[in-house]
């Protein structure tokens, strides 16, 4: 059947300046309850894959360099 | 993990608050038991507490309540419904437990003299005891499961139970949801804590994950237990649970009432005399909110400057701490003005109400060698210290259990027919997108089930989830994170079924708002004071039917019985 894609606008923001998943850090993927998060092994950061955020905090708590912050999903803002 | 060579003694399914406590007491009553905790996140930041709670709801701490008391008060709270052997057992057990867990490093509030800070919430009893510094449940829980050496399986879903020839536990089938690989688990035993149903209403915003409970939570265990022929009980009695609106998180009354917060209308007067979460209380809010004086509101603007610091203070770094940060995107505060509520999108959740796969008074459900605890398991209002004693009951019963009992032969057709369930999306290249389905079975769930509830409704509703269950094999997954959504789905769609069909054999009303049935509006003790059960019949259809209330072994008398039932303040008394 046919099939489209859709842009949404994700809460979990990474700066890619602090994150060190390039070195091999996997915190954030493991603390999330929901496994929304992946490494882009180009750029050597995390980043969010699906957008099923719960705005839980777990990856933004357990960062050991506060590379992520979380915002409220647009829809509930 | 490599399939069918798996073998375990007891398997927990679910790492979040029952299923922890259930592992480690296995281990602890027999340590030479194999036991592995399996958890679709990881256990470290999985569940309902994943960021810790801000309180116990239900202490039970002497001096300050009894468990007769707090039996009496259950009973009355869920209007009557209850096999008390179990509340009761919770009861007698409630206050070792948090001993146990002060052992263990939780971090209670204490008065001066070093007694817990009990606070009073419930309409009759007091109960309820802060955890300020409640973040740090989740390692508490961690370090135990390390000491008793608890094989930790993370990031796998189970989907089905494995019975032996004479329908009793012989393991469970598991999703690697990172690898799409698809294994068998055999145990002995199996218990189950996978949490509350919590995706099966939509919530107002409509994002289908802005959930009030955990949405990873997604009814599997319901579903799981009901394939196993295990027999769910207060089905029909909903989790609705009152909230900030469009953050959907607990506002939380339990935690700002002890400080003189207080829910209230438009205007700012309180309208129920109690804040403690039961279907009564619901239903006055549901009638608030769409009346004249409507919306509902938190009110915390009258309190002083510290009062409302230390609220923030447990609010913003427990259970949800989001919450401040949608307050602080709003531009509105605590001191400034009230804070808007509305009600949650419907669940199952015995944790809050009554919704839950049957247990007795040591965890056992009605299938040998199936045990449950937590928010999944029927003892009604359990919360989060219930689900710590009923892990433990589980886990000891268990124990008990496998001493007794041999693995099972594995009965090969119910793996290849699961097999082909679960890795059915993957193969279908070009099919329904599971989100896509999701959205639309919970949107019918809103339509056609929430309260008040309406039999024609709930009839078409059916007809619409009979039509969502030929999508359910339409579903493709492009990728093994999907797998596990699509079989979410299929749980989801499970609950709901369960829900519609519970809710109209109940031809009454009862707890409130729970189960407000507009064309049956009237409690009918004559007929419906029992329980009423879900099962899967012979034939592979849903049953229900009745099961009679063993006699109180806490007797109430006809006042105490009434206590819930005028829970809206009268207009005098709104007036002083």
């Amino acid at each position: 059947m046919p099939l489209t894609m859709n842009r949404v606008s994700v809460p979990v923001t990474v700066d890619a300046e602090k994150c060190i998943a390039g070195k091999g850090c996997t915190v954030c993927v493991e603390s999330c309850p929901l496994d929304l998060l992946a490494i882009d092994k180009e750029k050597g950061t995390a980043y969010m894959r699906f957008d099923e955020c719960w705005y839980c905090l777990p990856c933004e708590k357990d960062c050991p360099t506060g590379a992520i912050h979380v915002d409220i999903p647009y829809l509930l803002r | 993990m490599n399939g069918l060579d798996m073998e375990v003694d007891v398997l927990v399914i679910g790492g979040g608050t029952a299923g922890p406590m259930a592992a480690v007491k296995a281990k602890e009553k027999n340590p030479a038991l194999r036991v592995m905790l399996l958890e679709k996140a990881n256990v470290k930041r999985s569940g309902a507490i994943s960021m810790g709670m801000d309180g116990l709801n239900n202490a039970v701490i002497p001096g300050h309540a009894t468990p007769e008391q707090y039996v009496k008060e259950i009973t009355v709270a869920n209007d009557g419904i209850v096999n008390q052997k179990t509340v009761l057992a919770y009861a007698q057990q409630s206050f070792s437990m948090i001993e146990e867990l002060d052992r263990w490093g939780v971090k209670f509030e204490k008065d001066e003299t070093g007694d817990y800070a009990v606070k009073k919430v419930h309409h009759m009893g007091t109960y309820v005891l802060p955890m300020p510094e409640g973040h740090h449940m989740k390692k508490v829980l961690y370090r135990q499961l390390k000491k008793w050496r608890v094989d930790i399986t993370n990031r796998y879903m189970a989907t089905r139970l494995l019975l032996d020839r004479n329908g009793a536990i012989a393991g469970a089938m598991v999703l690697d949801s990172r690898t799409g690989e698809f294994s068998v688990i055999r145990s002995k035993a199996v218990i189950l804590c996978t949490g509350a149903a919590g995706r099966l209403g939509l919530p107002a915003s409509g994002y289908l994950f802005g959930t009030y409970e955990n949405p990873t939570n997604a009814g599997d265990g319901y579903s799981m237990a009901y394939h196993a022929g295990a027999e769910l009980s207060g089905i029909e009695c909903f989790q609705i649970n009152p909230l900030i609106k469009d953050y959907n998180g607990p506002s939380c009354a339990y935690v700002t009432g002890p400080f003189g917060g207080y829910t209230a209308n438009a205007k700012g007067e309180r309208f129920i005399e109690c804040d403690y979460w039961s279907g009564q209380m619901m239903l006055e809010f549901y009638r608030e909110l769409e009346g004249g004086n409507g919306p509902v509101f938190l009110k915390m603007n009258h309190l002083a400057e510290e009062t409302i610091s230390t609220i923030e203070h447990i609010l913003h770094t427990n259970e949800r701490p989001s919450r401040g940060r949608f307050h602080e995107g709003r531009g509105s505060n605590y001191r400034d003005a009230m804070v808007e509520m509305h009600i949650s999108e419907i669940g199952l959740c015995s944790g809050h109400s009554a919704s839950g796969v049957w247990v007795n008074e040591r965890a056992e459900t009605t299938v040998p060698g199936l045990y449950a605890a937590g928010d999944l398991a029927c003892v009604p209002h359990n919360y989060m210290l219930g689900a710590f004693v009923y892990g433990r009951l589980a886990g000891e019963s268990a124990a008990e259990y496998c001493a007794v009992r041999a693995l099972a032969a594995v009965e090969s057709d119910q793996v290849e027919r699961e097999r082909a369930r679960v890795l059915g999306p993957l193969a279908h290249r070009d099919g329904l997108p599971p989100s896509q389905v999701e959205y639309k079975l919970r949107r019918m769930v809103n339509d056609y089930l929430q309260p008040p509830k309406v039999t024609r409704k709930m009839e078409i509703g059916l007809q619409r989830f009979a039509e969502v269950a030929e999508d359910l094999t339409r579903m493709s997954a492009t990728n093994p994170h999907e797998l596990m959504r699509a079989m979410e789905v299929h749980a989801i769609l499970d609950c709901a079924e369960m829900a519609a069909r519970a809710s109209l054999y109940r031809t009454e009303s009862r707890w409130g708002l729970y189960h407000y049935r507009a064309d049956h509006p009237e409690k009918n003790d004559k007929d419906w004071f029992v329980h009423v059960q879900v099962k899967k019949g012979d034939g592979g259809d849903m049953s229900c039917f009745k099961r009679p209330i063993d006699p109180y072994v806490v007797p109430l008398d006809e006042e105490e019985k009434a206590a819930y039932d005028h829970l809206r303040i009268t207009k005098q008394a709104a007036v002083a």
